[in-house]
Order: C-alpha cells, then sequence, then structure tokens
C-alpha cells in the first residue's frame, strides 16, 4: 500500500498532537491551573512563556499542551462510540434488511435531518456538562453516515460468493457479519472515523466555547477561546494560540481521513493476476 | 499483392516511468489486415491483445506507451499523427465496439440521438437528417421497430441490443476498420450467435475490415480468415483459420486447442481427457521464443 | 429400487415485484422457477443449462438453502431439506455445498486459505488442532495444491489456483451433493481443462454428486451424465447428455446447440445442422420455439413433460 504525502503531513500533525497531550505532564513547563498568578497576567509570548500568558496569568503552552489531553479523548472516545453505533445499526440493517433496515434507514434519515450540534446541544443541555457528558452527547450524534456507509458496504458486500459460501458452510448471521463482512469495510469505516475526530473536535470547541462543554479552569482548546474573548484586543496570543492548535488537529485528522481514503480505496490496490 | 489496410510492424509497448521502459507487454507484435478481411487475435488474459487494439485507437492511457514499432493505417504511421487528426479517425475511419455497451454508450441521451451524433460529428449532416439516418442504421442492425427503439435509453434495452446499437454506432460512418474487443462475451449463446452472424454480414457486404479480439477459439473460428495467437506480449503463432485448427504448430496453440472440451469429443466408451496445458509445455517462459507465421496466401487474406 | 440422493418436487420460486404504482399497488409477481423436478443420484452429474434469467441459479439457491422456494418440496435422503421441517444451516452444510463462479469474488480477501478452510471445520466441532491440521493438508492436497500455500492470502493466487481453493472449501465438510456454478466460465482457457478434470477426479474419488450450472455445452457435454434444459423457469428437455447432444428435440434445446462457438462447427457448418422445429414428428407441439420471452409476470402457459424415450422428456403443450 502506499501512501501519499497528504497521508504523510496529515499523519505528522496528529502524531504533534498524540505527543503533546501524552507528554504534557512531562514536557509542560507549569501546572495548567495550579500556576496562575494575576501579576503576570496577560504577558506576550517571551523566553519563559512560550505562547504568553492569559488573564489568570497561566501559561497558555502549558494549557494547550493539556487542552490536547482533552482533544485526543473527544475525538477518539466519541469516534468509537459513533462507529460501534453505526456499524452495528448499518451492517445488521444491509445484512437483514426488511423492517429492520427500513426502521434504521428512517432513522439515519431523521438523525441527518437535525444538525448534529443542535442535537448535541440539547443532549448536553439535559446531561448537564462536563466530558462525560461531552462523550455522550457527541457520541450520539454523529453516527448517520457511518450508519449508511456500513449499510451500503453490506448490501454490496453481502452478495459476494465468499459470504454466500458461508452460508452454505453453516455460518451463522453474526458470525458471518463478524468474520466475513466486518474485516472487508473496515477501511471506509476507518476513514468516516478519521475524518469525523475532526469535526468531533471542533464540536468540542464549540460547545465548550458556548460554555457547556469543558468547565473551567480545565483547560479545552474551546474553553480557551471563550476566555480569549475579552483579552483578544489586549492580549490576541490568548486566542490564536488555541485557535491555531484548532485548526493544526483538525487539519491533520482531514488530510490523515483523505490519505487513508486514497489508499484504502480498492482502485488504488494492485491485484495480482 | 493488395497494400493492407492496417500493418502493424515490431510493435512494442511498456510501461514507461520517468524515462525509462519498464515491464515490456508487447514485444515485436507484426501483423497485417488487409482491406475486407477479418483477422482474429486470440489470447488469454494478459496476453496483450487488447492493449494492441487500444494502441491502434490511440487511445493507451499513461503510464502505457508504445517504446518502438510502426503502426500503419492506409500506409500512414498512425503514432506519428497529431492527436486531433486521430479524433478524426476514431469513429470514422476506424471504430471500436467493446465488451460491455453499457459503459460505452452515455445513460442520459437516447440511442438514437447516440447513433445521429455520428453523422453530425464526423460527416456534418444536419440532426433532422441525423436522426432519420440513424433509424435506417438501427434498421441494419435488424433491431425491430427502429422508430421506436431510437427513442429508447441504454438501460431500456437488452445486452444483445445494446451490442446491436453498439455496432450501429461504430459502423455509421461506414470506417475501413472495425475493431471488436469480447463484443460477445457478456452476452448469452443465443444471443452471441446473432451478434457474430450480425457483424459477419454487415462487414463482409460493406468491405470492412475486423479486428477481433477474443479469448474464445470458437467465436474466432466462426468469424475470423486468419488468426493470431498471442502470449505474453507476442504473437506466437499465425495463419489462416482453417490451417490454424487443424494444424497448429506451435506448442501453446496445441496446449489451447486441447484444453477445450469440443462438442461431440465425448462419444458412449467416454470421454477423452483434457489436455492440461502444463503437460505439454514444461517451461512456460522459453514459449515465446520460437514463433510461427504463416506467410498468407496468393490471394492476399482476401475472403 | 434405492431412493435418489437428492428430490426435487414441483419447485417454484416467485419475487413480488413492485412494479410502481404510489403504495405499491403494481406489485407483481416474478415467475422465476416454474414447477421444476427432478432426482439426482449418487454419484451423478446433472447439469442445468439455460441462459441468463432463466432460473437455473435460482433452482441452485434454493438447493442450498440460500433461497426460499415458495412452493414445492427438496428432499435429501428422504428428508426436507428446505421449507417446512428443514434443518438448520448446519447440517444442510454437511449435504450441499458450492463452487463458485468467480473466484476472485468468491474468497474472502482477509482470510488465509488455512484459516477459510478452518473455521467451518471448528464450526462443525472439530477442535482437535491435528485432526483440522491433517485434513486442510489433505484437502489442499486433493485439489494439486501445498501445504505450504496454506499460509498464503486470496490474493497471492492465480485464478485456476483461487478456483481450486474454492473447491477445497466447498469439500471440505465432505458433502455429498456439490453445486457447481459455471465453474470454469471465469477462467482462462488454458486453465479449464485443469478444472475440469480436477472436478472429475474428485468426482470419481470421493463419489460425489454434482449439480452444474452452466451455459456453456461443450463443458456440459464433457462433464454431465443427465441434462436439464431450462427455458423461462421451466424445463423444456430432459434426458441423459447422449439424448440432448445427439437427439435434440425442443427448439430451444437446438437452438443453443447450434448457437455453440464451436471452432469444429464453424469450420464445418454441417455439424450445426439442428434447425429448430415447431412440432414433433407426429404433430405434437411445443409452447414456444424458445426464440421469443414468454411474460415472466404472468403463470406460465400449461404444458407438461412428455417422455419421447426412455428417461428423455420434453416440454409440449397440454392437449387438454
Amino acid at each position: 500500500m502506499r501512501f501519499g504525502f497528504n497521508f504523510w503531513l496529515g499523519a505528522s500533525l496528529t502524531a504533534l498532537v498524540i505527543l503533546a497531550g501524552v507528554l504534557a505532564p512531562w514536557i509542560a513547563p507549569f501546572d495548567p491551573v495550579l500556576d496562575a498568578d494575576l501579576m503576570s497576567s496577560e504577558l506576550p509570548p517571551d523566553a519563559t512563556f512560550w505562547f504568553g500568558t492569559d488573564g489568570q496569568g497561566r501559561d497558555v503552552y502549558t494549557r494547550i499542551l493539556y487542552g490536547a489531553q482533552i482533544s485526543l479523548t473527544v475525538g477518539i472516545v466519541s469516534q468509537v462510540i459513533n462507529s460501534v453505533i453505526g456499524v452495528t445499526l448499518g451492517m445488521t440493517a444491509g445484512y437483514w434488511g426488511g423492517w429492520w433496515d427500513d426502521l434504521v434507514n428512517g432513522l439515519t434519515n431523521v438523525m441527518l435531518a437535525i444538525p448534529s450540534l443542535i442535537f448535541a446541544l440539547a443532549v448536553m443541555a439535559v446531561l448537564g456538562p462536563g466530558l462525560p457528558s461531552l462523550l455522550v452527547a457527541l457520541g450520539l450524534t454523529n453516527w448517520s453516515w457511518t450508519c449508511r456507509i456500513a449499510r451500503s458496504s453490506t448490501l454490496s458486500l453481502k452478495s459476494q460468493g465468499y459470504v454466500q459460501a458461508a452460508q452454505t458452510l453453516g455460518y451463522g448471521d453474526l458470525r458471518i457479519m463478524f468474520t466475513q463482512i466486518l474485516p472487508n469495510m473496515m477501511g471506509p469505516i476507518l476513514v468516516m472515523a478519521t475524518l469525523g475526530m475532526g469535526s468531533a473536535v471542533l464540536s468540542e470547541a464549540a460547545l465548550s466555547f458556548l460554555g457547556l462543554g469543558i468547565q473551567p479552569p480545565f483547560p479545552s482548546w474551546g474553553s480557551m477561546l471563550t476566555d480569549a474573548r475579552q483579552l483578544i484586543q489586549l492580549a490576541p496570543w490568548v486566542a490564536i494560540f488555541p485557535g491555531l492548535a484548532i485548526f493544526l488537529s483538525v487539519l491533520g485528522f482531514n488530510l490523515l481521513g483523505d490519505g487513508l481514503r486514497d489508499s484504502l480505496d480498492p482502485h488504488m490496490r494492485t491485484r495480482k493476476p | 499483392m493488395t497494400a493492407p489496410l492496417l500493418d502493424i510492424r515490431n510493435l512494442r509497448l511498456g510501461v514507461a516511468l520517468g524515462r525509462s521502459v519498464h515491464h515490456p507487454l508487447l514485444k515485436d507484435v507484426t501483423f497485417q489486415i488487409m482491406p475486407g478481411e477479418a483477422y482474429g487475435l486470440v489470447g488469454e488474459s494478459g496476453s496483450g491483445k487488447s492493449i494492441t487494439s487500444l494502441a491502434v485507437m490511440g487511445l493507451l492511457k499513461k503510464p502505457l506507451a508504445v517504446t518502438s514499432g510502426e503502426i500503419l493505417f492506409k500506409g500512414q504511421n498512425l503514432l506519428s499523427r497529431p492527436k486531433r487528426e486521430m479524433r478524426r479517425l476514431r469513429g470514422n475511419r476506424i471504430a471500436m465496439i467493446f465488451q460491455e455497451p453499457m459503459t460505452a454508450l452515455n445513460p442520459l441521451s437516447t440511442v438514437g440521438r447516440q447513433i445521429a451524433e455520428m453523422f453530425v460529428l464526423h460527416q456534418g449532416r444536419s440532426w433532422g437528417e441525423a436522426e432519420r439516418l440513424a433509424v435506417e442504421a438501427l434498421g441494419n442492425v435488424r433491431v425491430p421497430n427502429p422508430d421506436r427503439r431510437a427513442k429508447n435509453y441504454p438501460h431500456q434495452m437488452s445486452g444483445g441490443l445494446r451490442q446491436r446499437v453498439m455496432i450501429a454506432m461504430a459502423l455509421a460512418c461506414n470506417p475501413d476498420l472495425l475493431i471488436a474487443d469480447e463484443p460477445t462475451t457478456a452476452l448469452d449463446v443465443t444471443v452471441q450467435a446473432e451478434v457474430l452472424r450480425l457483424i459477419k454480414e454487415l462487414c463482409a457486404a460493406r468491405g470492412t475490415a475486423v479486428l477481433f479480439i477474443s479469448h474464445d477459439l470458437g467465436v474466432i473460428a466462426s468469424i475470423c480468415q486468419r488468426v493470431g495467437v498471442m502470449y505474453a506480449g507476442c504473437l506466437v503463432e499465425e495463419n489462416e483459420t482453417r490451417a490454424l485448427f487443424e494444424n497448429p504448430r506451435h506448442a501453446y496453440t496445441r496446449g489451447l486447442l486441447g484444453a477445450l472440451p469440443r462438442l461431440g469429443s465425448r462419444s458412449a466408451h467416454g470421454r477423452q481427457r483434457l489436455v492440461d496445458i502444463d503437460s505439454i509445455i514444461a517451461d512456460r517462459s522459453t514459449l515465446t521464443e520460437t514463433r510461427f507465421i504463416a506467410p498468407r496466401g496468393p490471394e492476399g487474406g482476401q475472403p | 429400487m434405492t431412493a435418489p440422493l437428492l428430490q426435487v418436487d414441483d419447485l417454484h420460486v416467485r419475487f413480488p415485484i413492485s412494479g410502481g404504482g404510489l403504495f405499491g399497488t403494481g406489485r407483481r409477481m416474478l415467475h422465476a422457477v416454474n414447477g421444476i423436478s427432478f432426482d439426482l443420484a449418487k454419484g451423478e452429474c446433472l447439469s442445468i443449462v439455460g441462459e441468463s434469467g432463466c432460473g437455473k441459479s435460482t433452482t441452485a439457491l434454493s438447493i442450498l438453502g440460500l433461497q426460499e422456494p415458495t412452493e414445492g418440496t427438496i428432499r435429501y435422503r428422504g428428508q426436507p431439506l428446505a421449507g417446512p421441517g428443514a434443518p438448520g444451516r448446519m447440517q444442510r452444510a454437511k449435504a450441499v455445498q458450492m463452487v463458485f463462479q468467480d473466484p476472485y469474488a468468491s474468497l474472502n480477501p482477509r482470510q488465509c486459505v488455512r484459516t477459510s478452510l478452518a473455521a467451518p471445520l471448528k464450526l462443525h466441532g472439530i477442535t482437535a488442532a491435528s485432526e483440522i491440521e491433517g485434513r486442510i493438508e489433505a484437502m489442499l492436497k486433493n485439489v494439486g495444491l501445498t501445504p505450504e500455500q496454506a499460509r498464503r492470502y486470496p490474493h497471492e493466487f492465480s485464478g485456476g489456483q483461487r478456483q481450486r481453493i474454492g473447491i477445497a472449501r466447498a469439500l471440505i465438510l465432505e458433502p455429498e451433493i456439490v453445486v457447481l456454478d459455471e465453474p470454469v466460465s471465469a477462467l482462462d482457457v488454458s486453465i479449464r481443462a485443469q478444472i475440469i478434470n480436477l472436478l472429475l477426479d474428485l468426482q470419481e474419488k470421493l463419489g460425489l454428486s454434482y449439480i452444474m450450472i452452466s451455459h456453456d455445452l461443450s463443458v456440459v457435454e464433457h462433464m454431465s451424465d443427465r441434462v436439464l434444459v431450462m427455458f423461462f423457469g421451466e424445463v423444456v428437455e430432459e434426458g441423459g447428455w447422449r439424448q440432448i447432444f445427439e437427439t435434440p428435440t425442443h427448439p430451444y434445446t437446438r437452438r443453443l446447440i447450434a448457437a455453440i462457438p464451436d471452432p469444429d462447427a464453424a469450420l464445418n457448418p454441417v455439424a450445426a445442422a439442428f434447425a429448430p422445429d415447431a412440432t414433433l414428428p407426429d404433430g405434437r407441439r411445443f409452447v414456444s420455439d424458445g426464440s421469443a420471452a414468454p411474460d415472466v409476470f404472468k403463470p406460465p402457459v400449461p404444458s407438461a413433460l412428455v417422455e419421447i424415450a426412455p428417461g428423455h422428456r420434453v416440454r409440449l403443450a397440454s392437449t387438454a
């Protein structure tokens, strides 16, 4: 399999975010919450505070490193939930068809008709703010495209000879789905999940910005932007660096997804004669 | 002896990466097609028969490229012609039909209009006249109710009818050469027989030469006067059809013919075991070292 | 007289097709298979021939339990194989297996040969590693592959080798009946002979019964003991292979045989002299001459299979 430039750029950016999040406790010069010092607030970037300090005098660089943990958790966990829901519904609907298929299709269409951020807002309003409810909200709202892809892949894979062969060999339906169908549609599902991570990071930022996501004083890139609102004229670095972090990580996830899609595309694969 | 219509000389073709050429796909392929002659290229998948036809049409896609040799059509080398001129030639003087007509027809346009387009494009006729000619052309390929059928879209037709439409389009401008690449492989046997008969009769009546490409020896035998057998990018044997089937000289040809269950070969006493090609060919890598090209008869290949 | 291995009796398969109309009011029934009956004896190769849409594949799928019959019974050793009282997939798997047409689509690209052969064995309760290994090794040898090739994935094999793997997978549970769905038509010409020879060898060695679905009459003549000719859901002619190929009677059978692109027939047109006739010499009529398609949405015209020679039956118009 050959990966293109996009894939490697995306993979590098994603790796950078992962490293930042994982290594934050060791490489961050300060504590993201406790090292608040109003005496040194709103300092521009210098040798001590690389990205400057925010309104409470906390180091922006430290908070961005820790914010990567939140963004990664949100991106990965919400996409795992999305993929599990989407694949389970889509695969069973495609395989069994009938009333179950109609039901899942109807549900998918309803989900697609509601803007996912609005739906997430509603879920957050019910569950209350905080990381766990954020994960649930984002995990429950974005499975419809995964579901559609899983369903259509299943429909096309179902007619493949090896699925029929498995039926004649006595395999049960669930065994066929998990051993014959699922492994052969992992490519597109993985791509969807990677692309979805980018939008989950954005949604987290948006919800936190609206005050429904991660609660202060814990650092998330979205909540950092909220805090930066009043300071944007005085201390633009407080807004610029979290914004840049969101931009680069979303770009990274998207490029990674695109790159994966290109290299998993069956037309790009060589088939030996 | 008349001059050949298509004269392919030492054609070599490969995958071009940068300046170097890797993986030669055709090795010194040479054959001639006389005006009005039906010439068959037979071979298995990957033997190079289809890329030969694409090279003639000037439709090779990168990274495939001709590395040496000549393709002379009516004495002019097609390889050195400008693209614009090749485009004028395609469909007009050299036409092609494919295995799957659905991919070659525009699904959003009626078949009548698509045939008419050939007349407008290549003969500069008015649309009104072209559409009348299109109905006529459909009648010529024995499509029942051509007036009504001309208004159909490709998906409303069966595979056999679509292939007839393709033939009507290909023969619309009375080309000198028709290239048919496995045109009946996707069809049912009885439909295949009708389509083959149609190609044979129409081309004979108009004096159109045919380059017929197939993996099926039976199909080739029923339509071609002369056959070339391709293996691994080489033309390993060429002869008059009857002579080739009755007296195959190349080991590969013999293997192919023996591997084919033949109708009537089984008797009440039992069946003959089919020839396993690997049992007569010990080493496939030496297959292309020998070639048997029979000289043309004095009649120059005319039917 | 011993009971036949497989008995198909008056098999009907109909599909509902929604033919437009706002609330599916235009729902029509597509008559795919109309009353097929046949027996399959142990060790016999029965071919079902016909062109696309004739119902031969639907018949095969019904036998395999992949398509529920609308009417009729399929019995294996006297026990129902489809419909009410039918066994589950597990028992059926040991009775009937299938070899698929396309060797590229019929193997899971993500399973190595060993896995695709071992999984069915494990599923059917064979868990001892030594027995699994032994059976896989023996099976690979049977189909002309080496045990070392078991670790490889489908894409590492050629079309012919893949078809051998497909045959191995069909035989690993030691079924008595194997449905061959166009087993060689997707293969290169020089490979076909090898697979045909292999299938005939295995049939003899393992005492298999084949039901072959094919449109390639040269292959059918070479392999079959008996032949059913199907035309739009009905058997129009059935008989031993010599009866079908030497004295074809139904106009459709004649058309089929005359249409075979056989080099000998093409070069010596005398061989293709089976002109379709509308009537038998004694004046009995055929329902269709096989040139025009009947309306598949209507129940078929009443007709009956009439014996014209021992074991040779032809569909004629009902005299009633």
